[in-house]
């Protein structure tokens, strides 16, 4: 195999799963715990790094262990290959930002059952090289995060003004301060943020009627 | 007993695994598409949801928890296992569905046939393990507390993919613009029922 690096295949395998072959929007793999944490861009992007690290490793160790590993019983091979790697990037988190840690909560741990690891570990790792293992979970990885950053970036500019935590729109436009403005409490709720999904997909599919379904 | 009884409708109503923390979604989406086949997985659920959750709390209690060990003898009041918690429940999780499975297999063939594939599916499910995390979270205090939570939060799941199969059933003679139709109508209308949803927030229990 004298294939190169980023030879046009993997970089396919790299852009794909950002558009086209999105994790959330098409393959509706791990929608669990994205939803819940973007309310703000912070934790949203912290999540989205994340998953991505864990994907990607974990997508690298199982296509190293893909020879080894019992049919039978894969799955639980699979689960404490992820827990593992879980426990590392909480205890990271606990260690370095711990704010958003707490912000976080359980869903941290929650990375383990996100669907998109076990999707892409039984779909992808288990039948190819750890170097096209790992471009497909950093893709993967990517392709949900930007999701996340999409949603977290609406529903916090609606829902409090600020985005990172820094005002957008300024005091003086709020009715408390005499002004007009007042924001959207509605956005921070958990439900829109299935709503902006739901628009999300409508924009992709209109573009891209390929994906659209009869 | 007014306690559980508490605890259980604000686990089924006010915490919904769905509507309020997004617990379980690939399935709730993967399988809504009938009602008969939600039901199953929904049974499904509840079922391994009060098998797990009791396990999940003993060993929180007597092997996780800061001090947890104390029972060992001194010298290990001071141990504090709770960074294994993920690795403890997702093995626990995976383990009694294997057990579950074979259970129902051997003694209820009827049950096993019709939860078919889902039981197996389960270990994934994020509702499974987030009830365990939430289990944690909340620090009950008695093994009954801890029951009761996993069979309420097992019960909202259900009581939640049923309504959305029903809706699933009934929009498909419906007029929808066809970017829309499948996954994304789906998405609006799973928002809509969580803001119905919403209005159980006010109750204070």
């Amino acid at each position: 195999m004298s294939e190169g690096l980023f030879s046009k295949k993997n970089i396919g395998l790299l852009a794909d799963p950002i558009g086209s072959n999105n994790p959330i929007t098409v393959q509706v793999l791990g929608i669990c715990s994205a939803l819940a944490v973007t309310a703000q861009l912070k934790p949203a992007f912290v999540m989205a790094l994340s998953v991505t690290v864990v994907v990607a490793f974990g997508n690298v160790i199982i296509s190293l262990l893909r020879n080894t590993i019992p049919n039978r019983i894969r799955i639980i091979v699979q689960l404490v290959v992820i827990a593992a790697l879980v426990i590392i990037v909480d205890q990271f988190l606990k260690a370095f930002v711990y704010d958003v840690s707490k912000q976080l909560s359980v869903f941290v741990g929650l990375i383990i059952t996100n669907c998109i690891l076990m999707g892409r570990l039984e779909a992808f790792a288990l039948g190819n090289k750890p170097w096209p293992s790992f471009l497909d979970g950093i893709g993967n990885g990517a392709g949900y995060g930007l999701i996340l950053i999409i949603i977290a970036f609406f529903r916090e500019l609606l829902g409090s003004g600020t985005l990172w935590g820094y005002r957008i729109i300024p005091e003086s436009w709020y009715i408390a301060n005499g002004g007009f403005y007042s924001n959207n409490g509605m956005m921070i709720l958990p439900p829109m943020a299935l709503i902006t999904v739901g628009v999300i997909i409508w924009v992709q599919r209109s573009r891209n009627p390929k994906l659209q379904e009869k | 007993m007014e306690n559980l009884l508490n605890l259980f409708v604000k686990s089924v109503f006010i915490e919904n695994m769905v509507f309020a923390y997004f617990l379980g979604m690939c399935s709730f989406l993967a399988v809504s598409k009938s009602v008969k086949t939600a039901t199953g997985l929904g049974l499904a659920v509840i079922f391994v949801q009060v098998i797990t959750l009791p396990v999940n709390y003993l060993l929180e209690k007597y092997l996780l928890m800061d001090g947890a060990l104390a029972w060992m003898g001194p010298g290990f009041e001071t141990v504090d296992l709770s960074f294994l918690s993920f690795i403890m429940f997702i093995a626990v999780i995976a383990s009694m569905v294997q057990l579950v499975e074979m259970v129902v297999e051997k003694f209820a063939p009827v049950l096993y046939n019709q939860l078919g594939i889902f039981l197996p599916l389960i270990a994934v499910n994020c509702a499974i393990l987030g009830g365990s995390l939430f289990m944690q979270q909340k620090a009950f205090h008695t093994l009954g507390e801890a029951t009761v939570y996993g069979f309420g939060s097992g019960f909202g799941w259900f009581l939640a993919i049923i309504s959305i199969a029903a809706i699933r059933e009934k929009i498909q003679y419906s007029q929808i613009p066809a970017p829309l139709r499948g996954l994304g109508i789906t998405f609006i209308i799973t928002g809509l029922m969580g803001l119905a949803f919403m209005g159980f927030m006010g109750i204070k229990l």
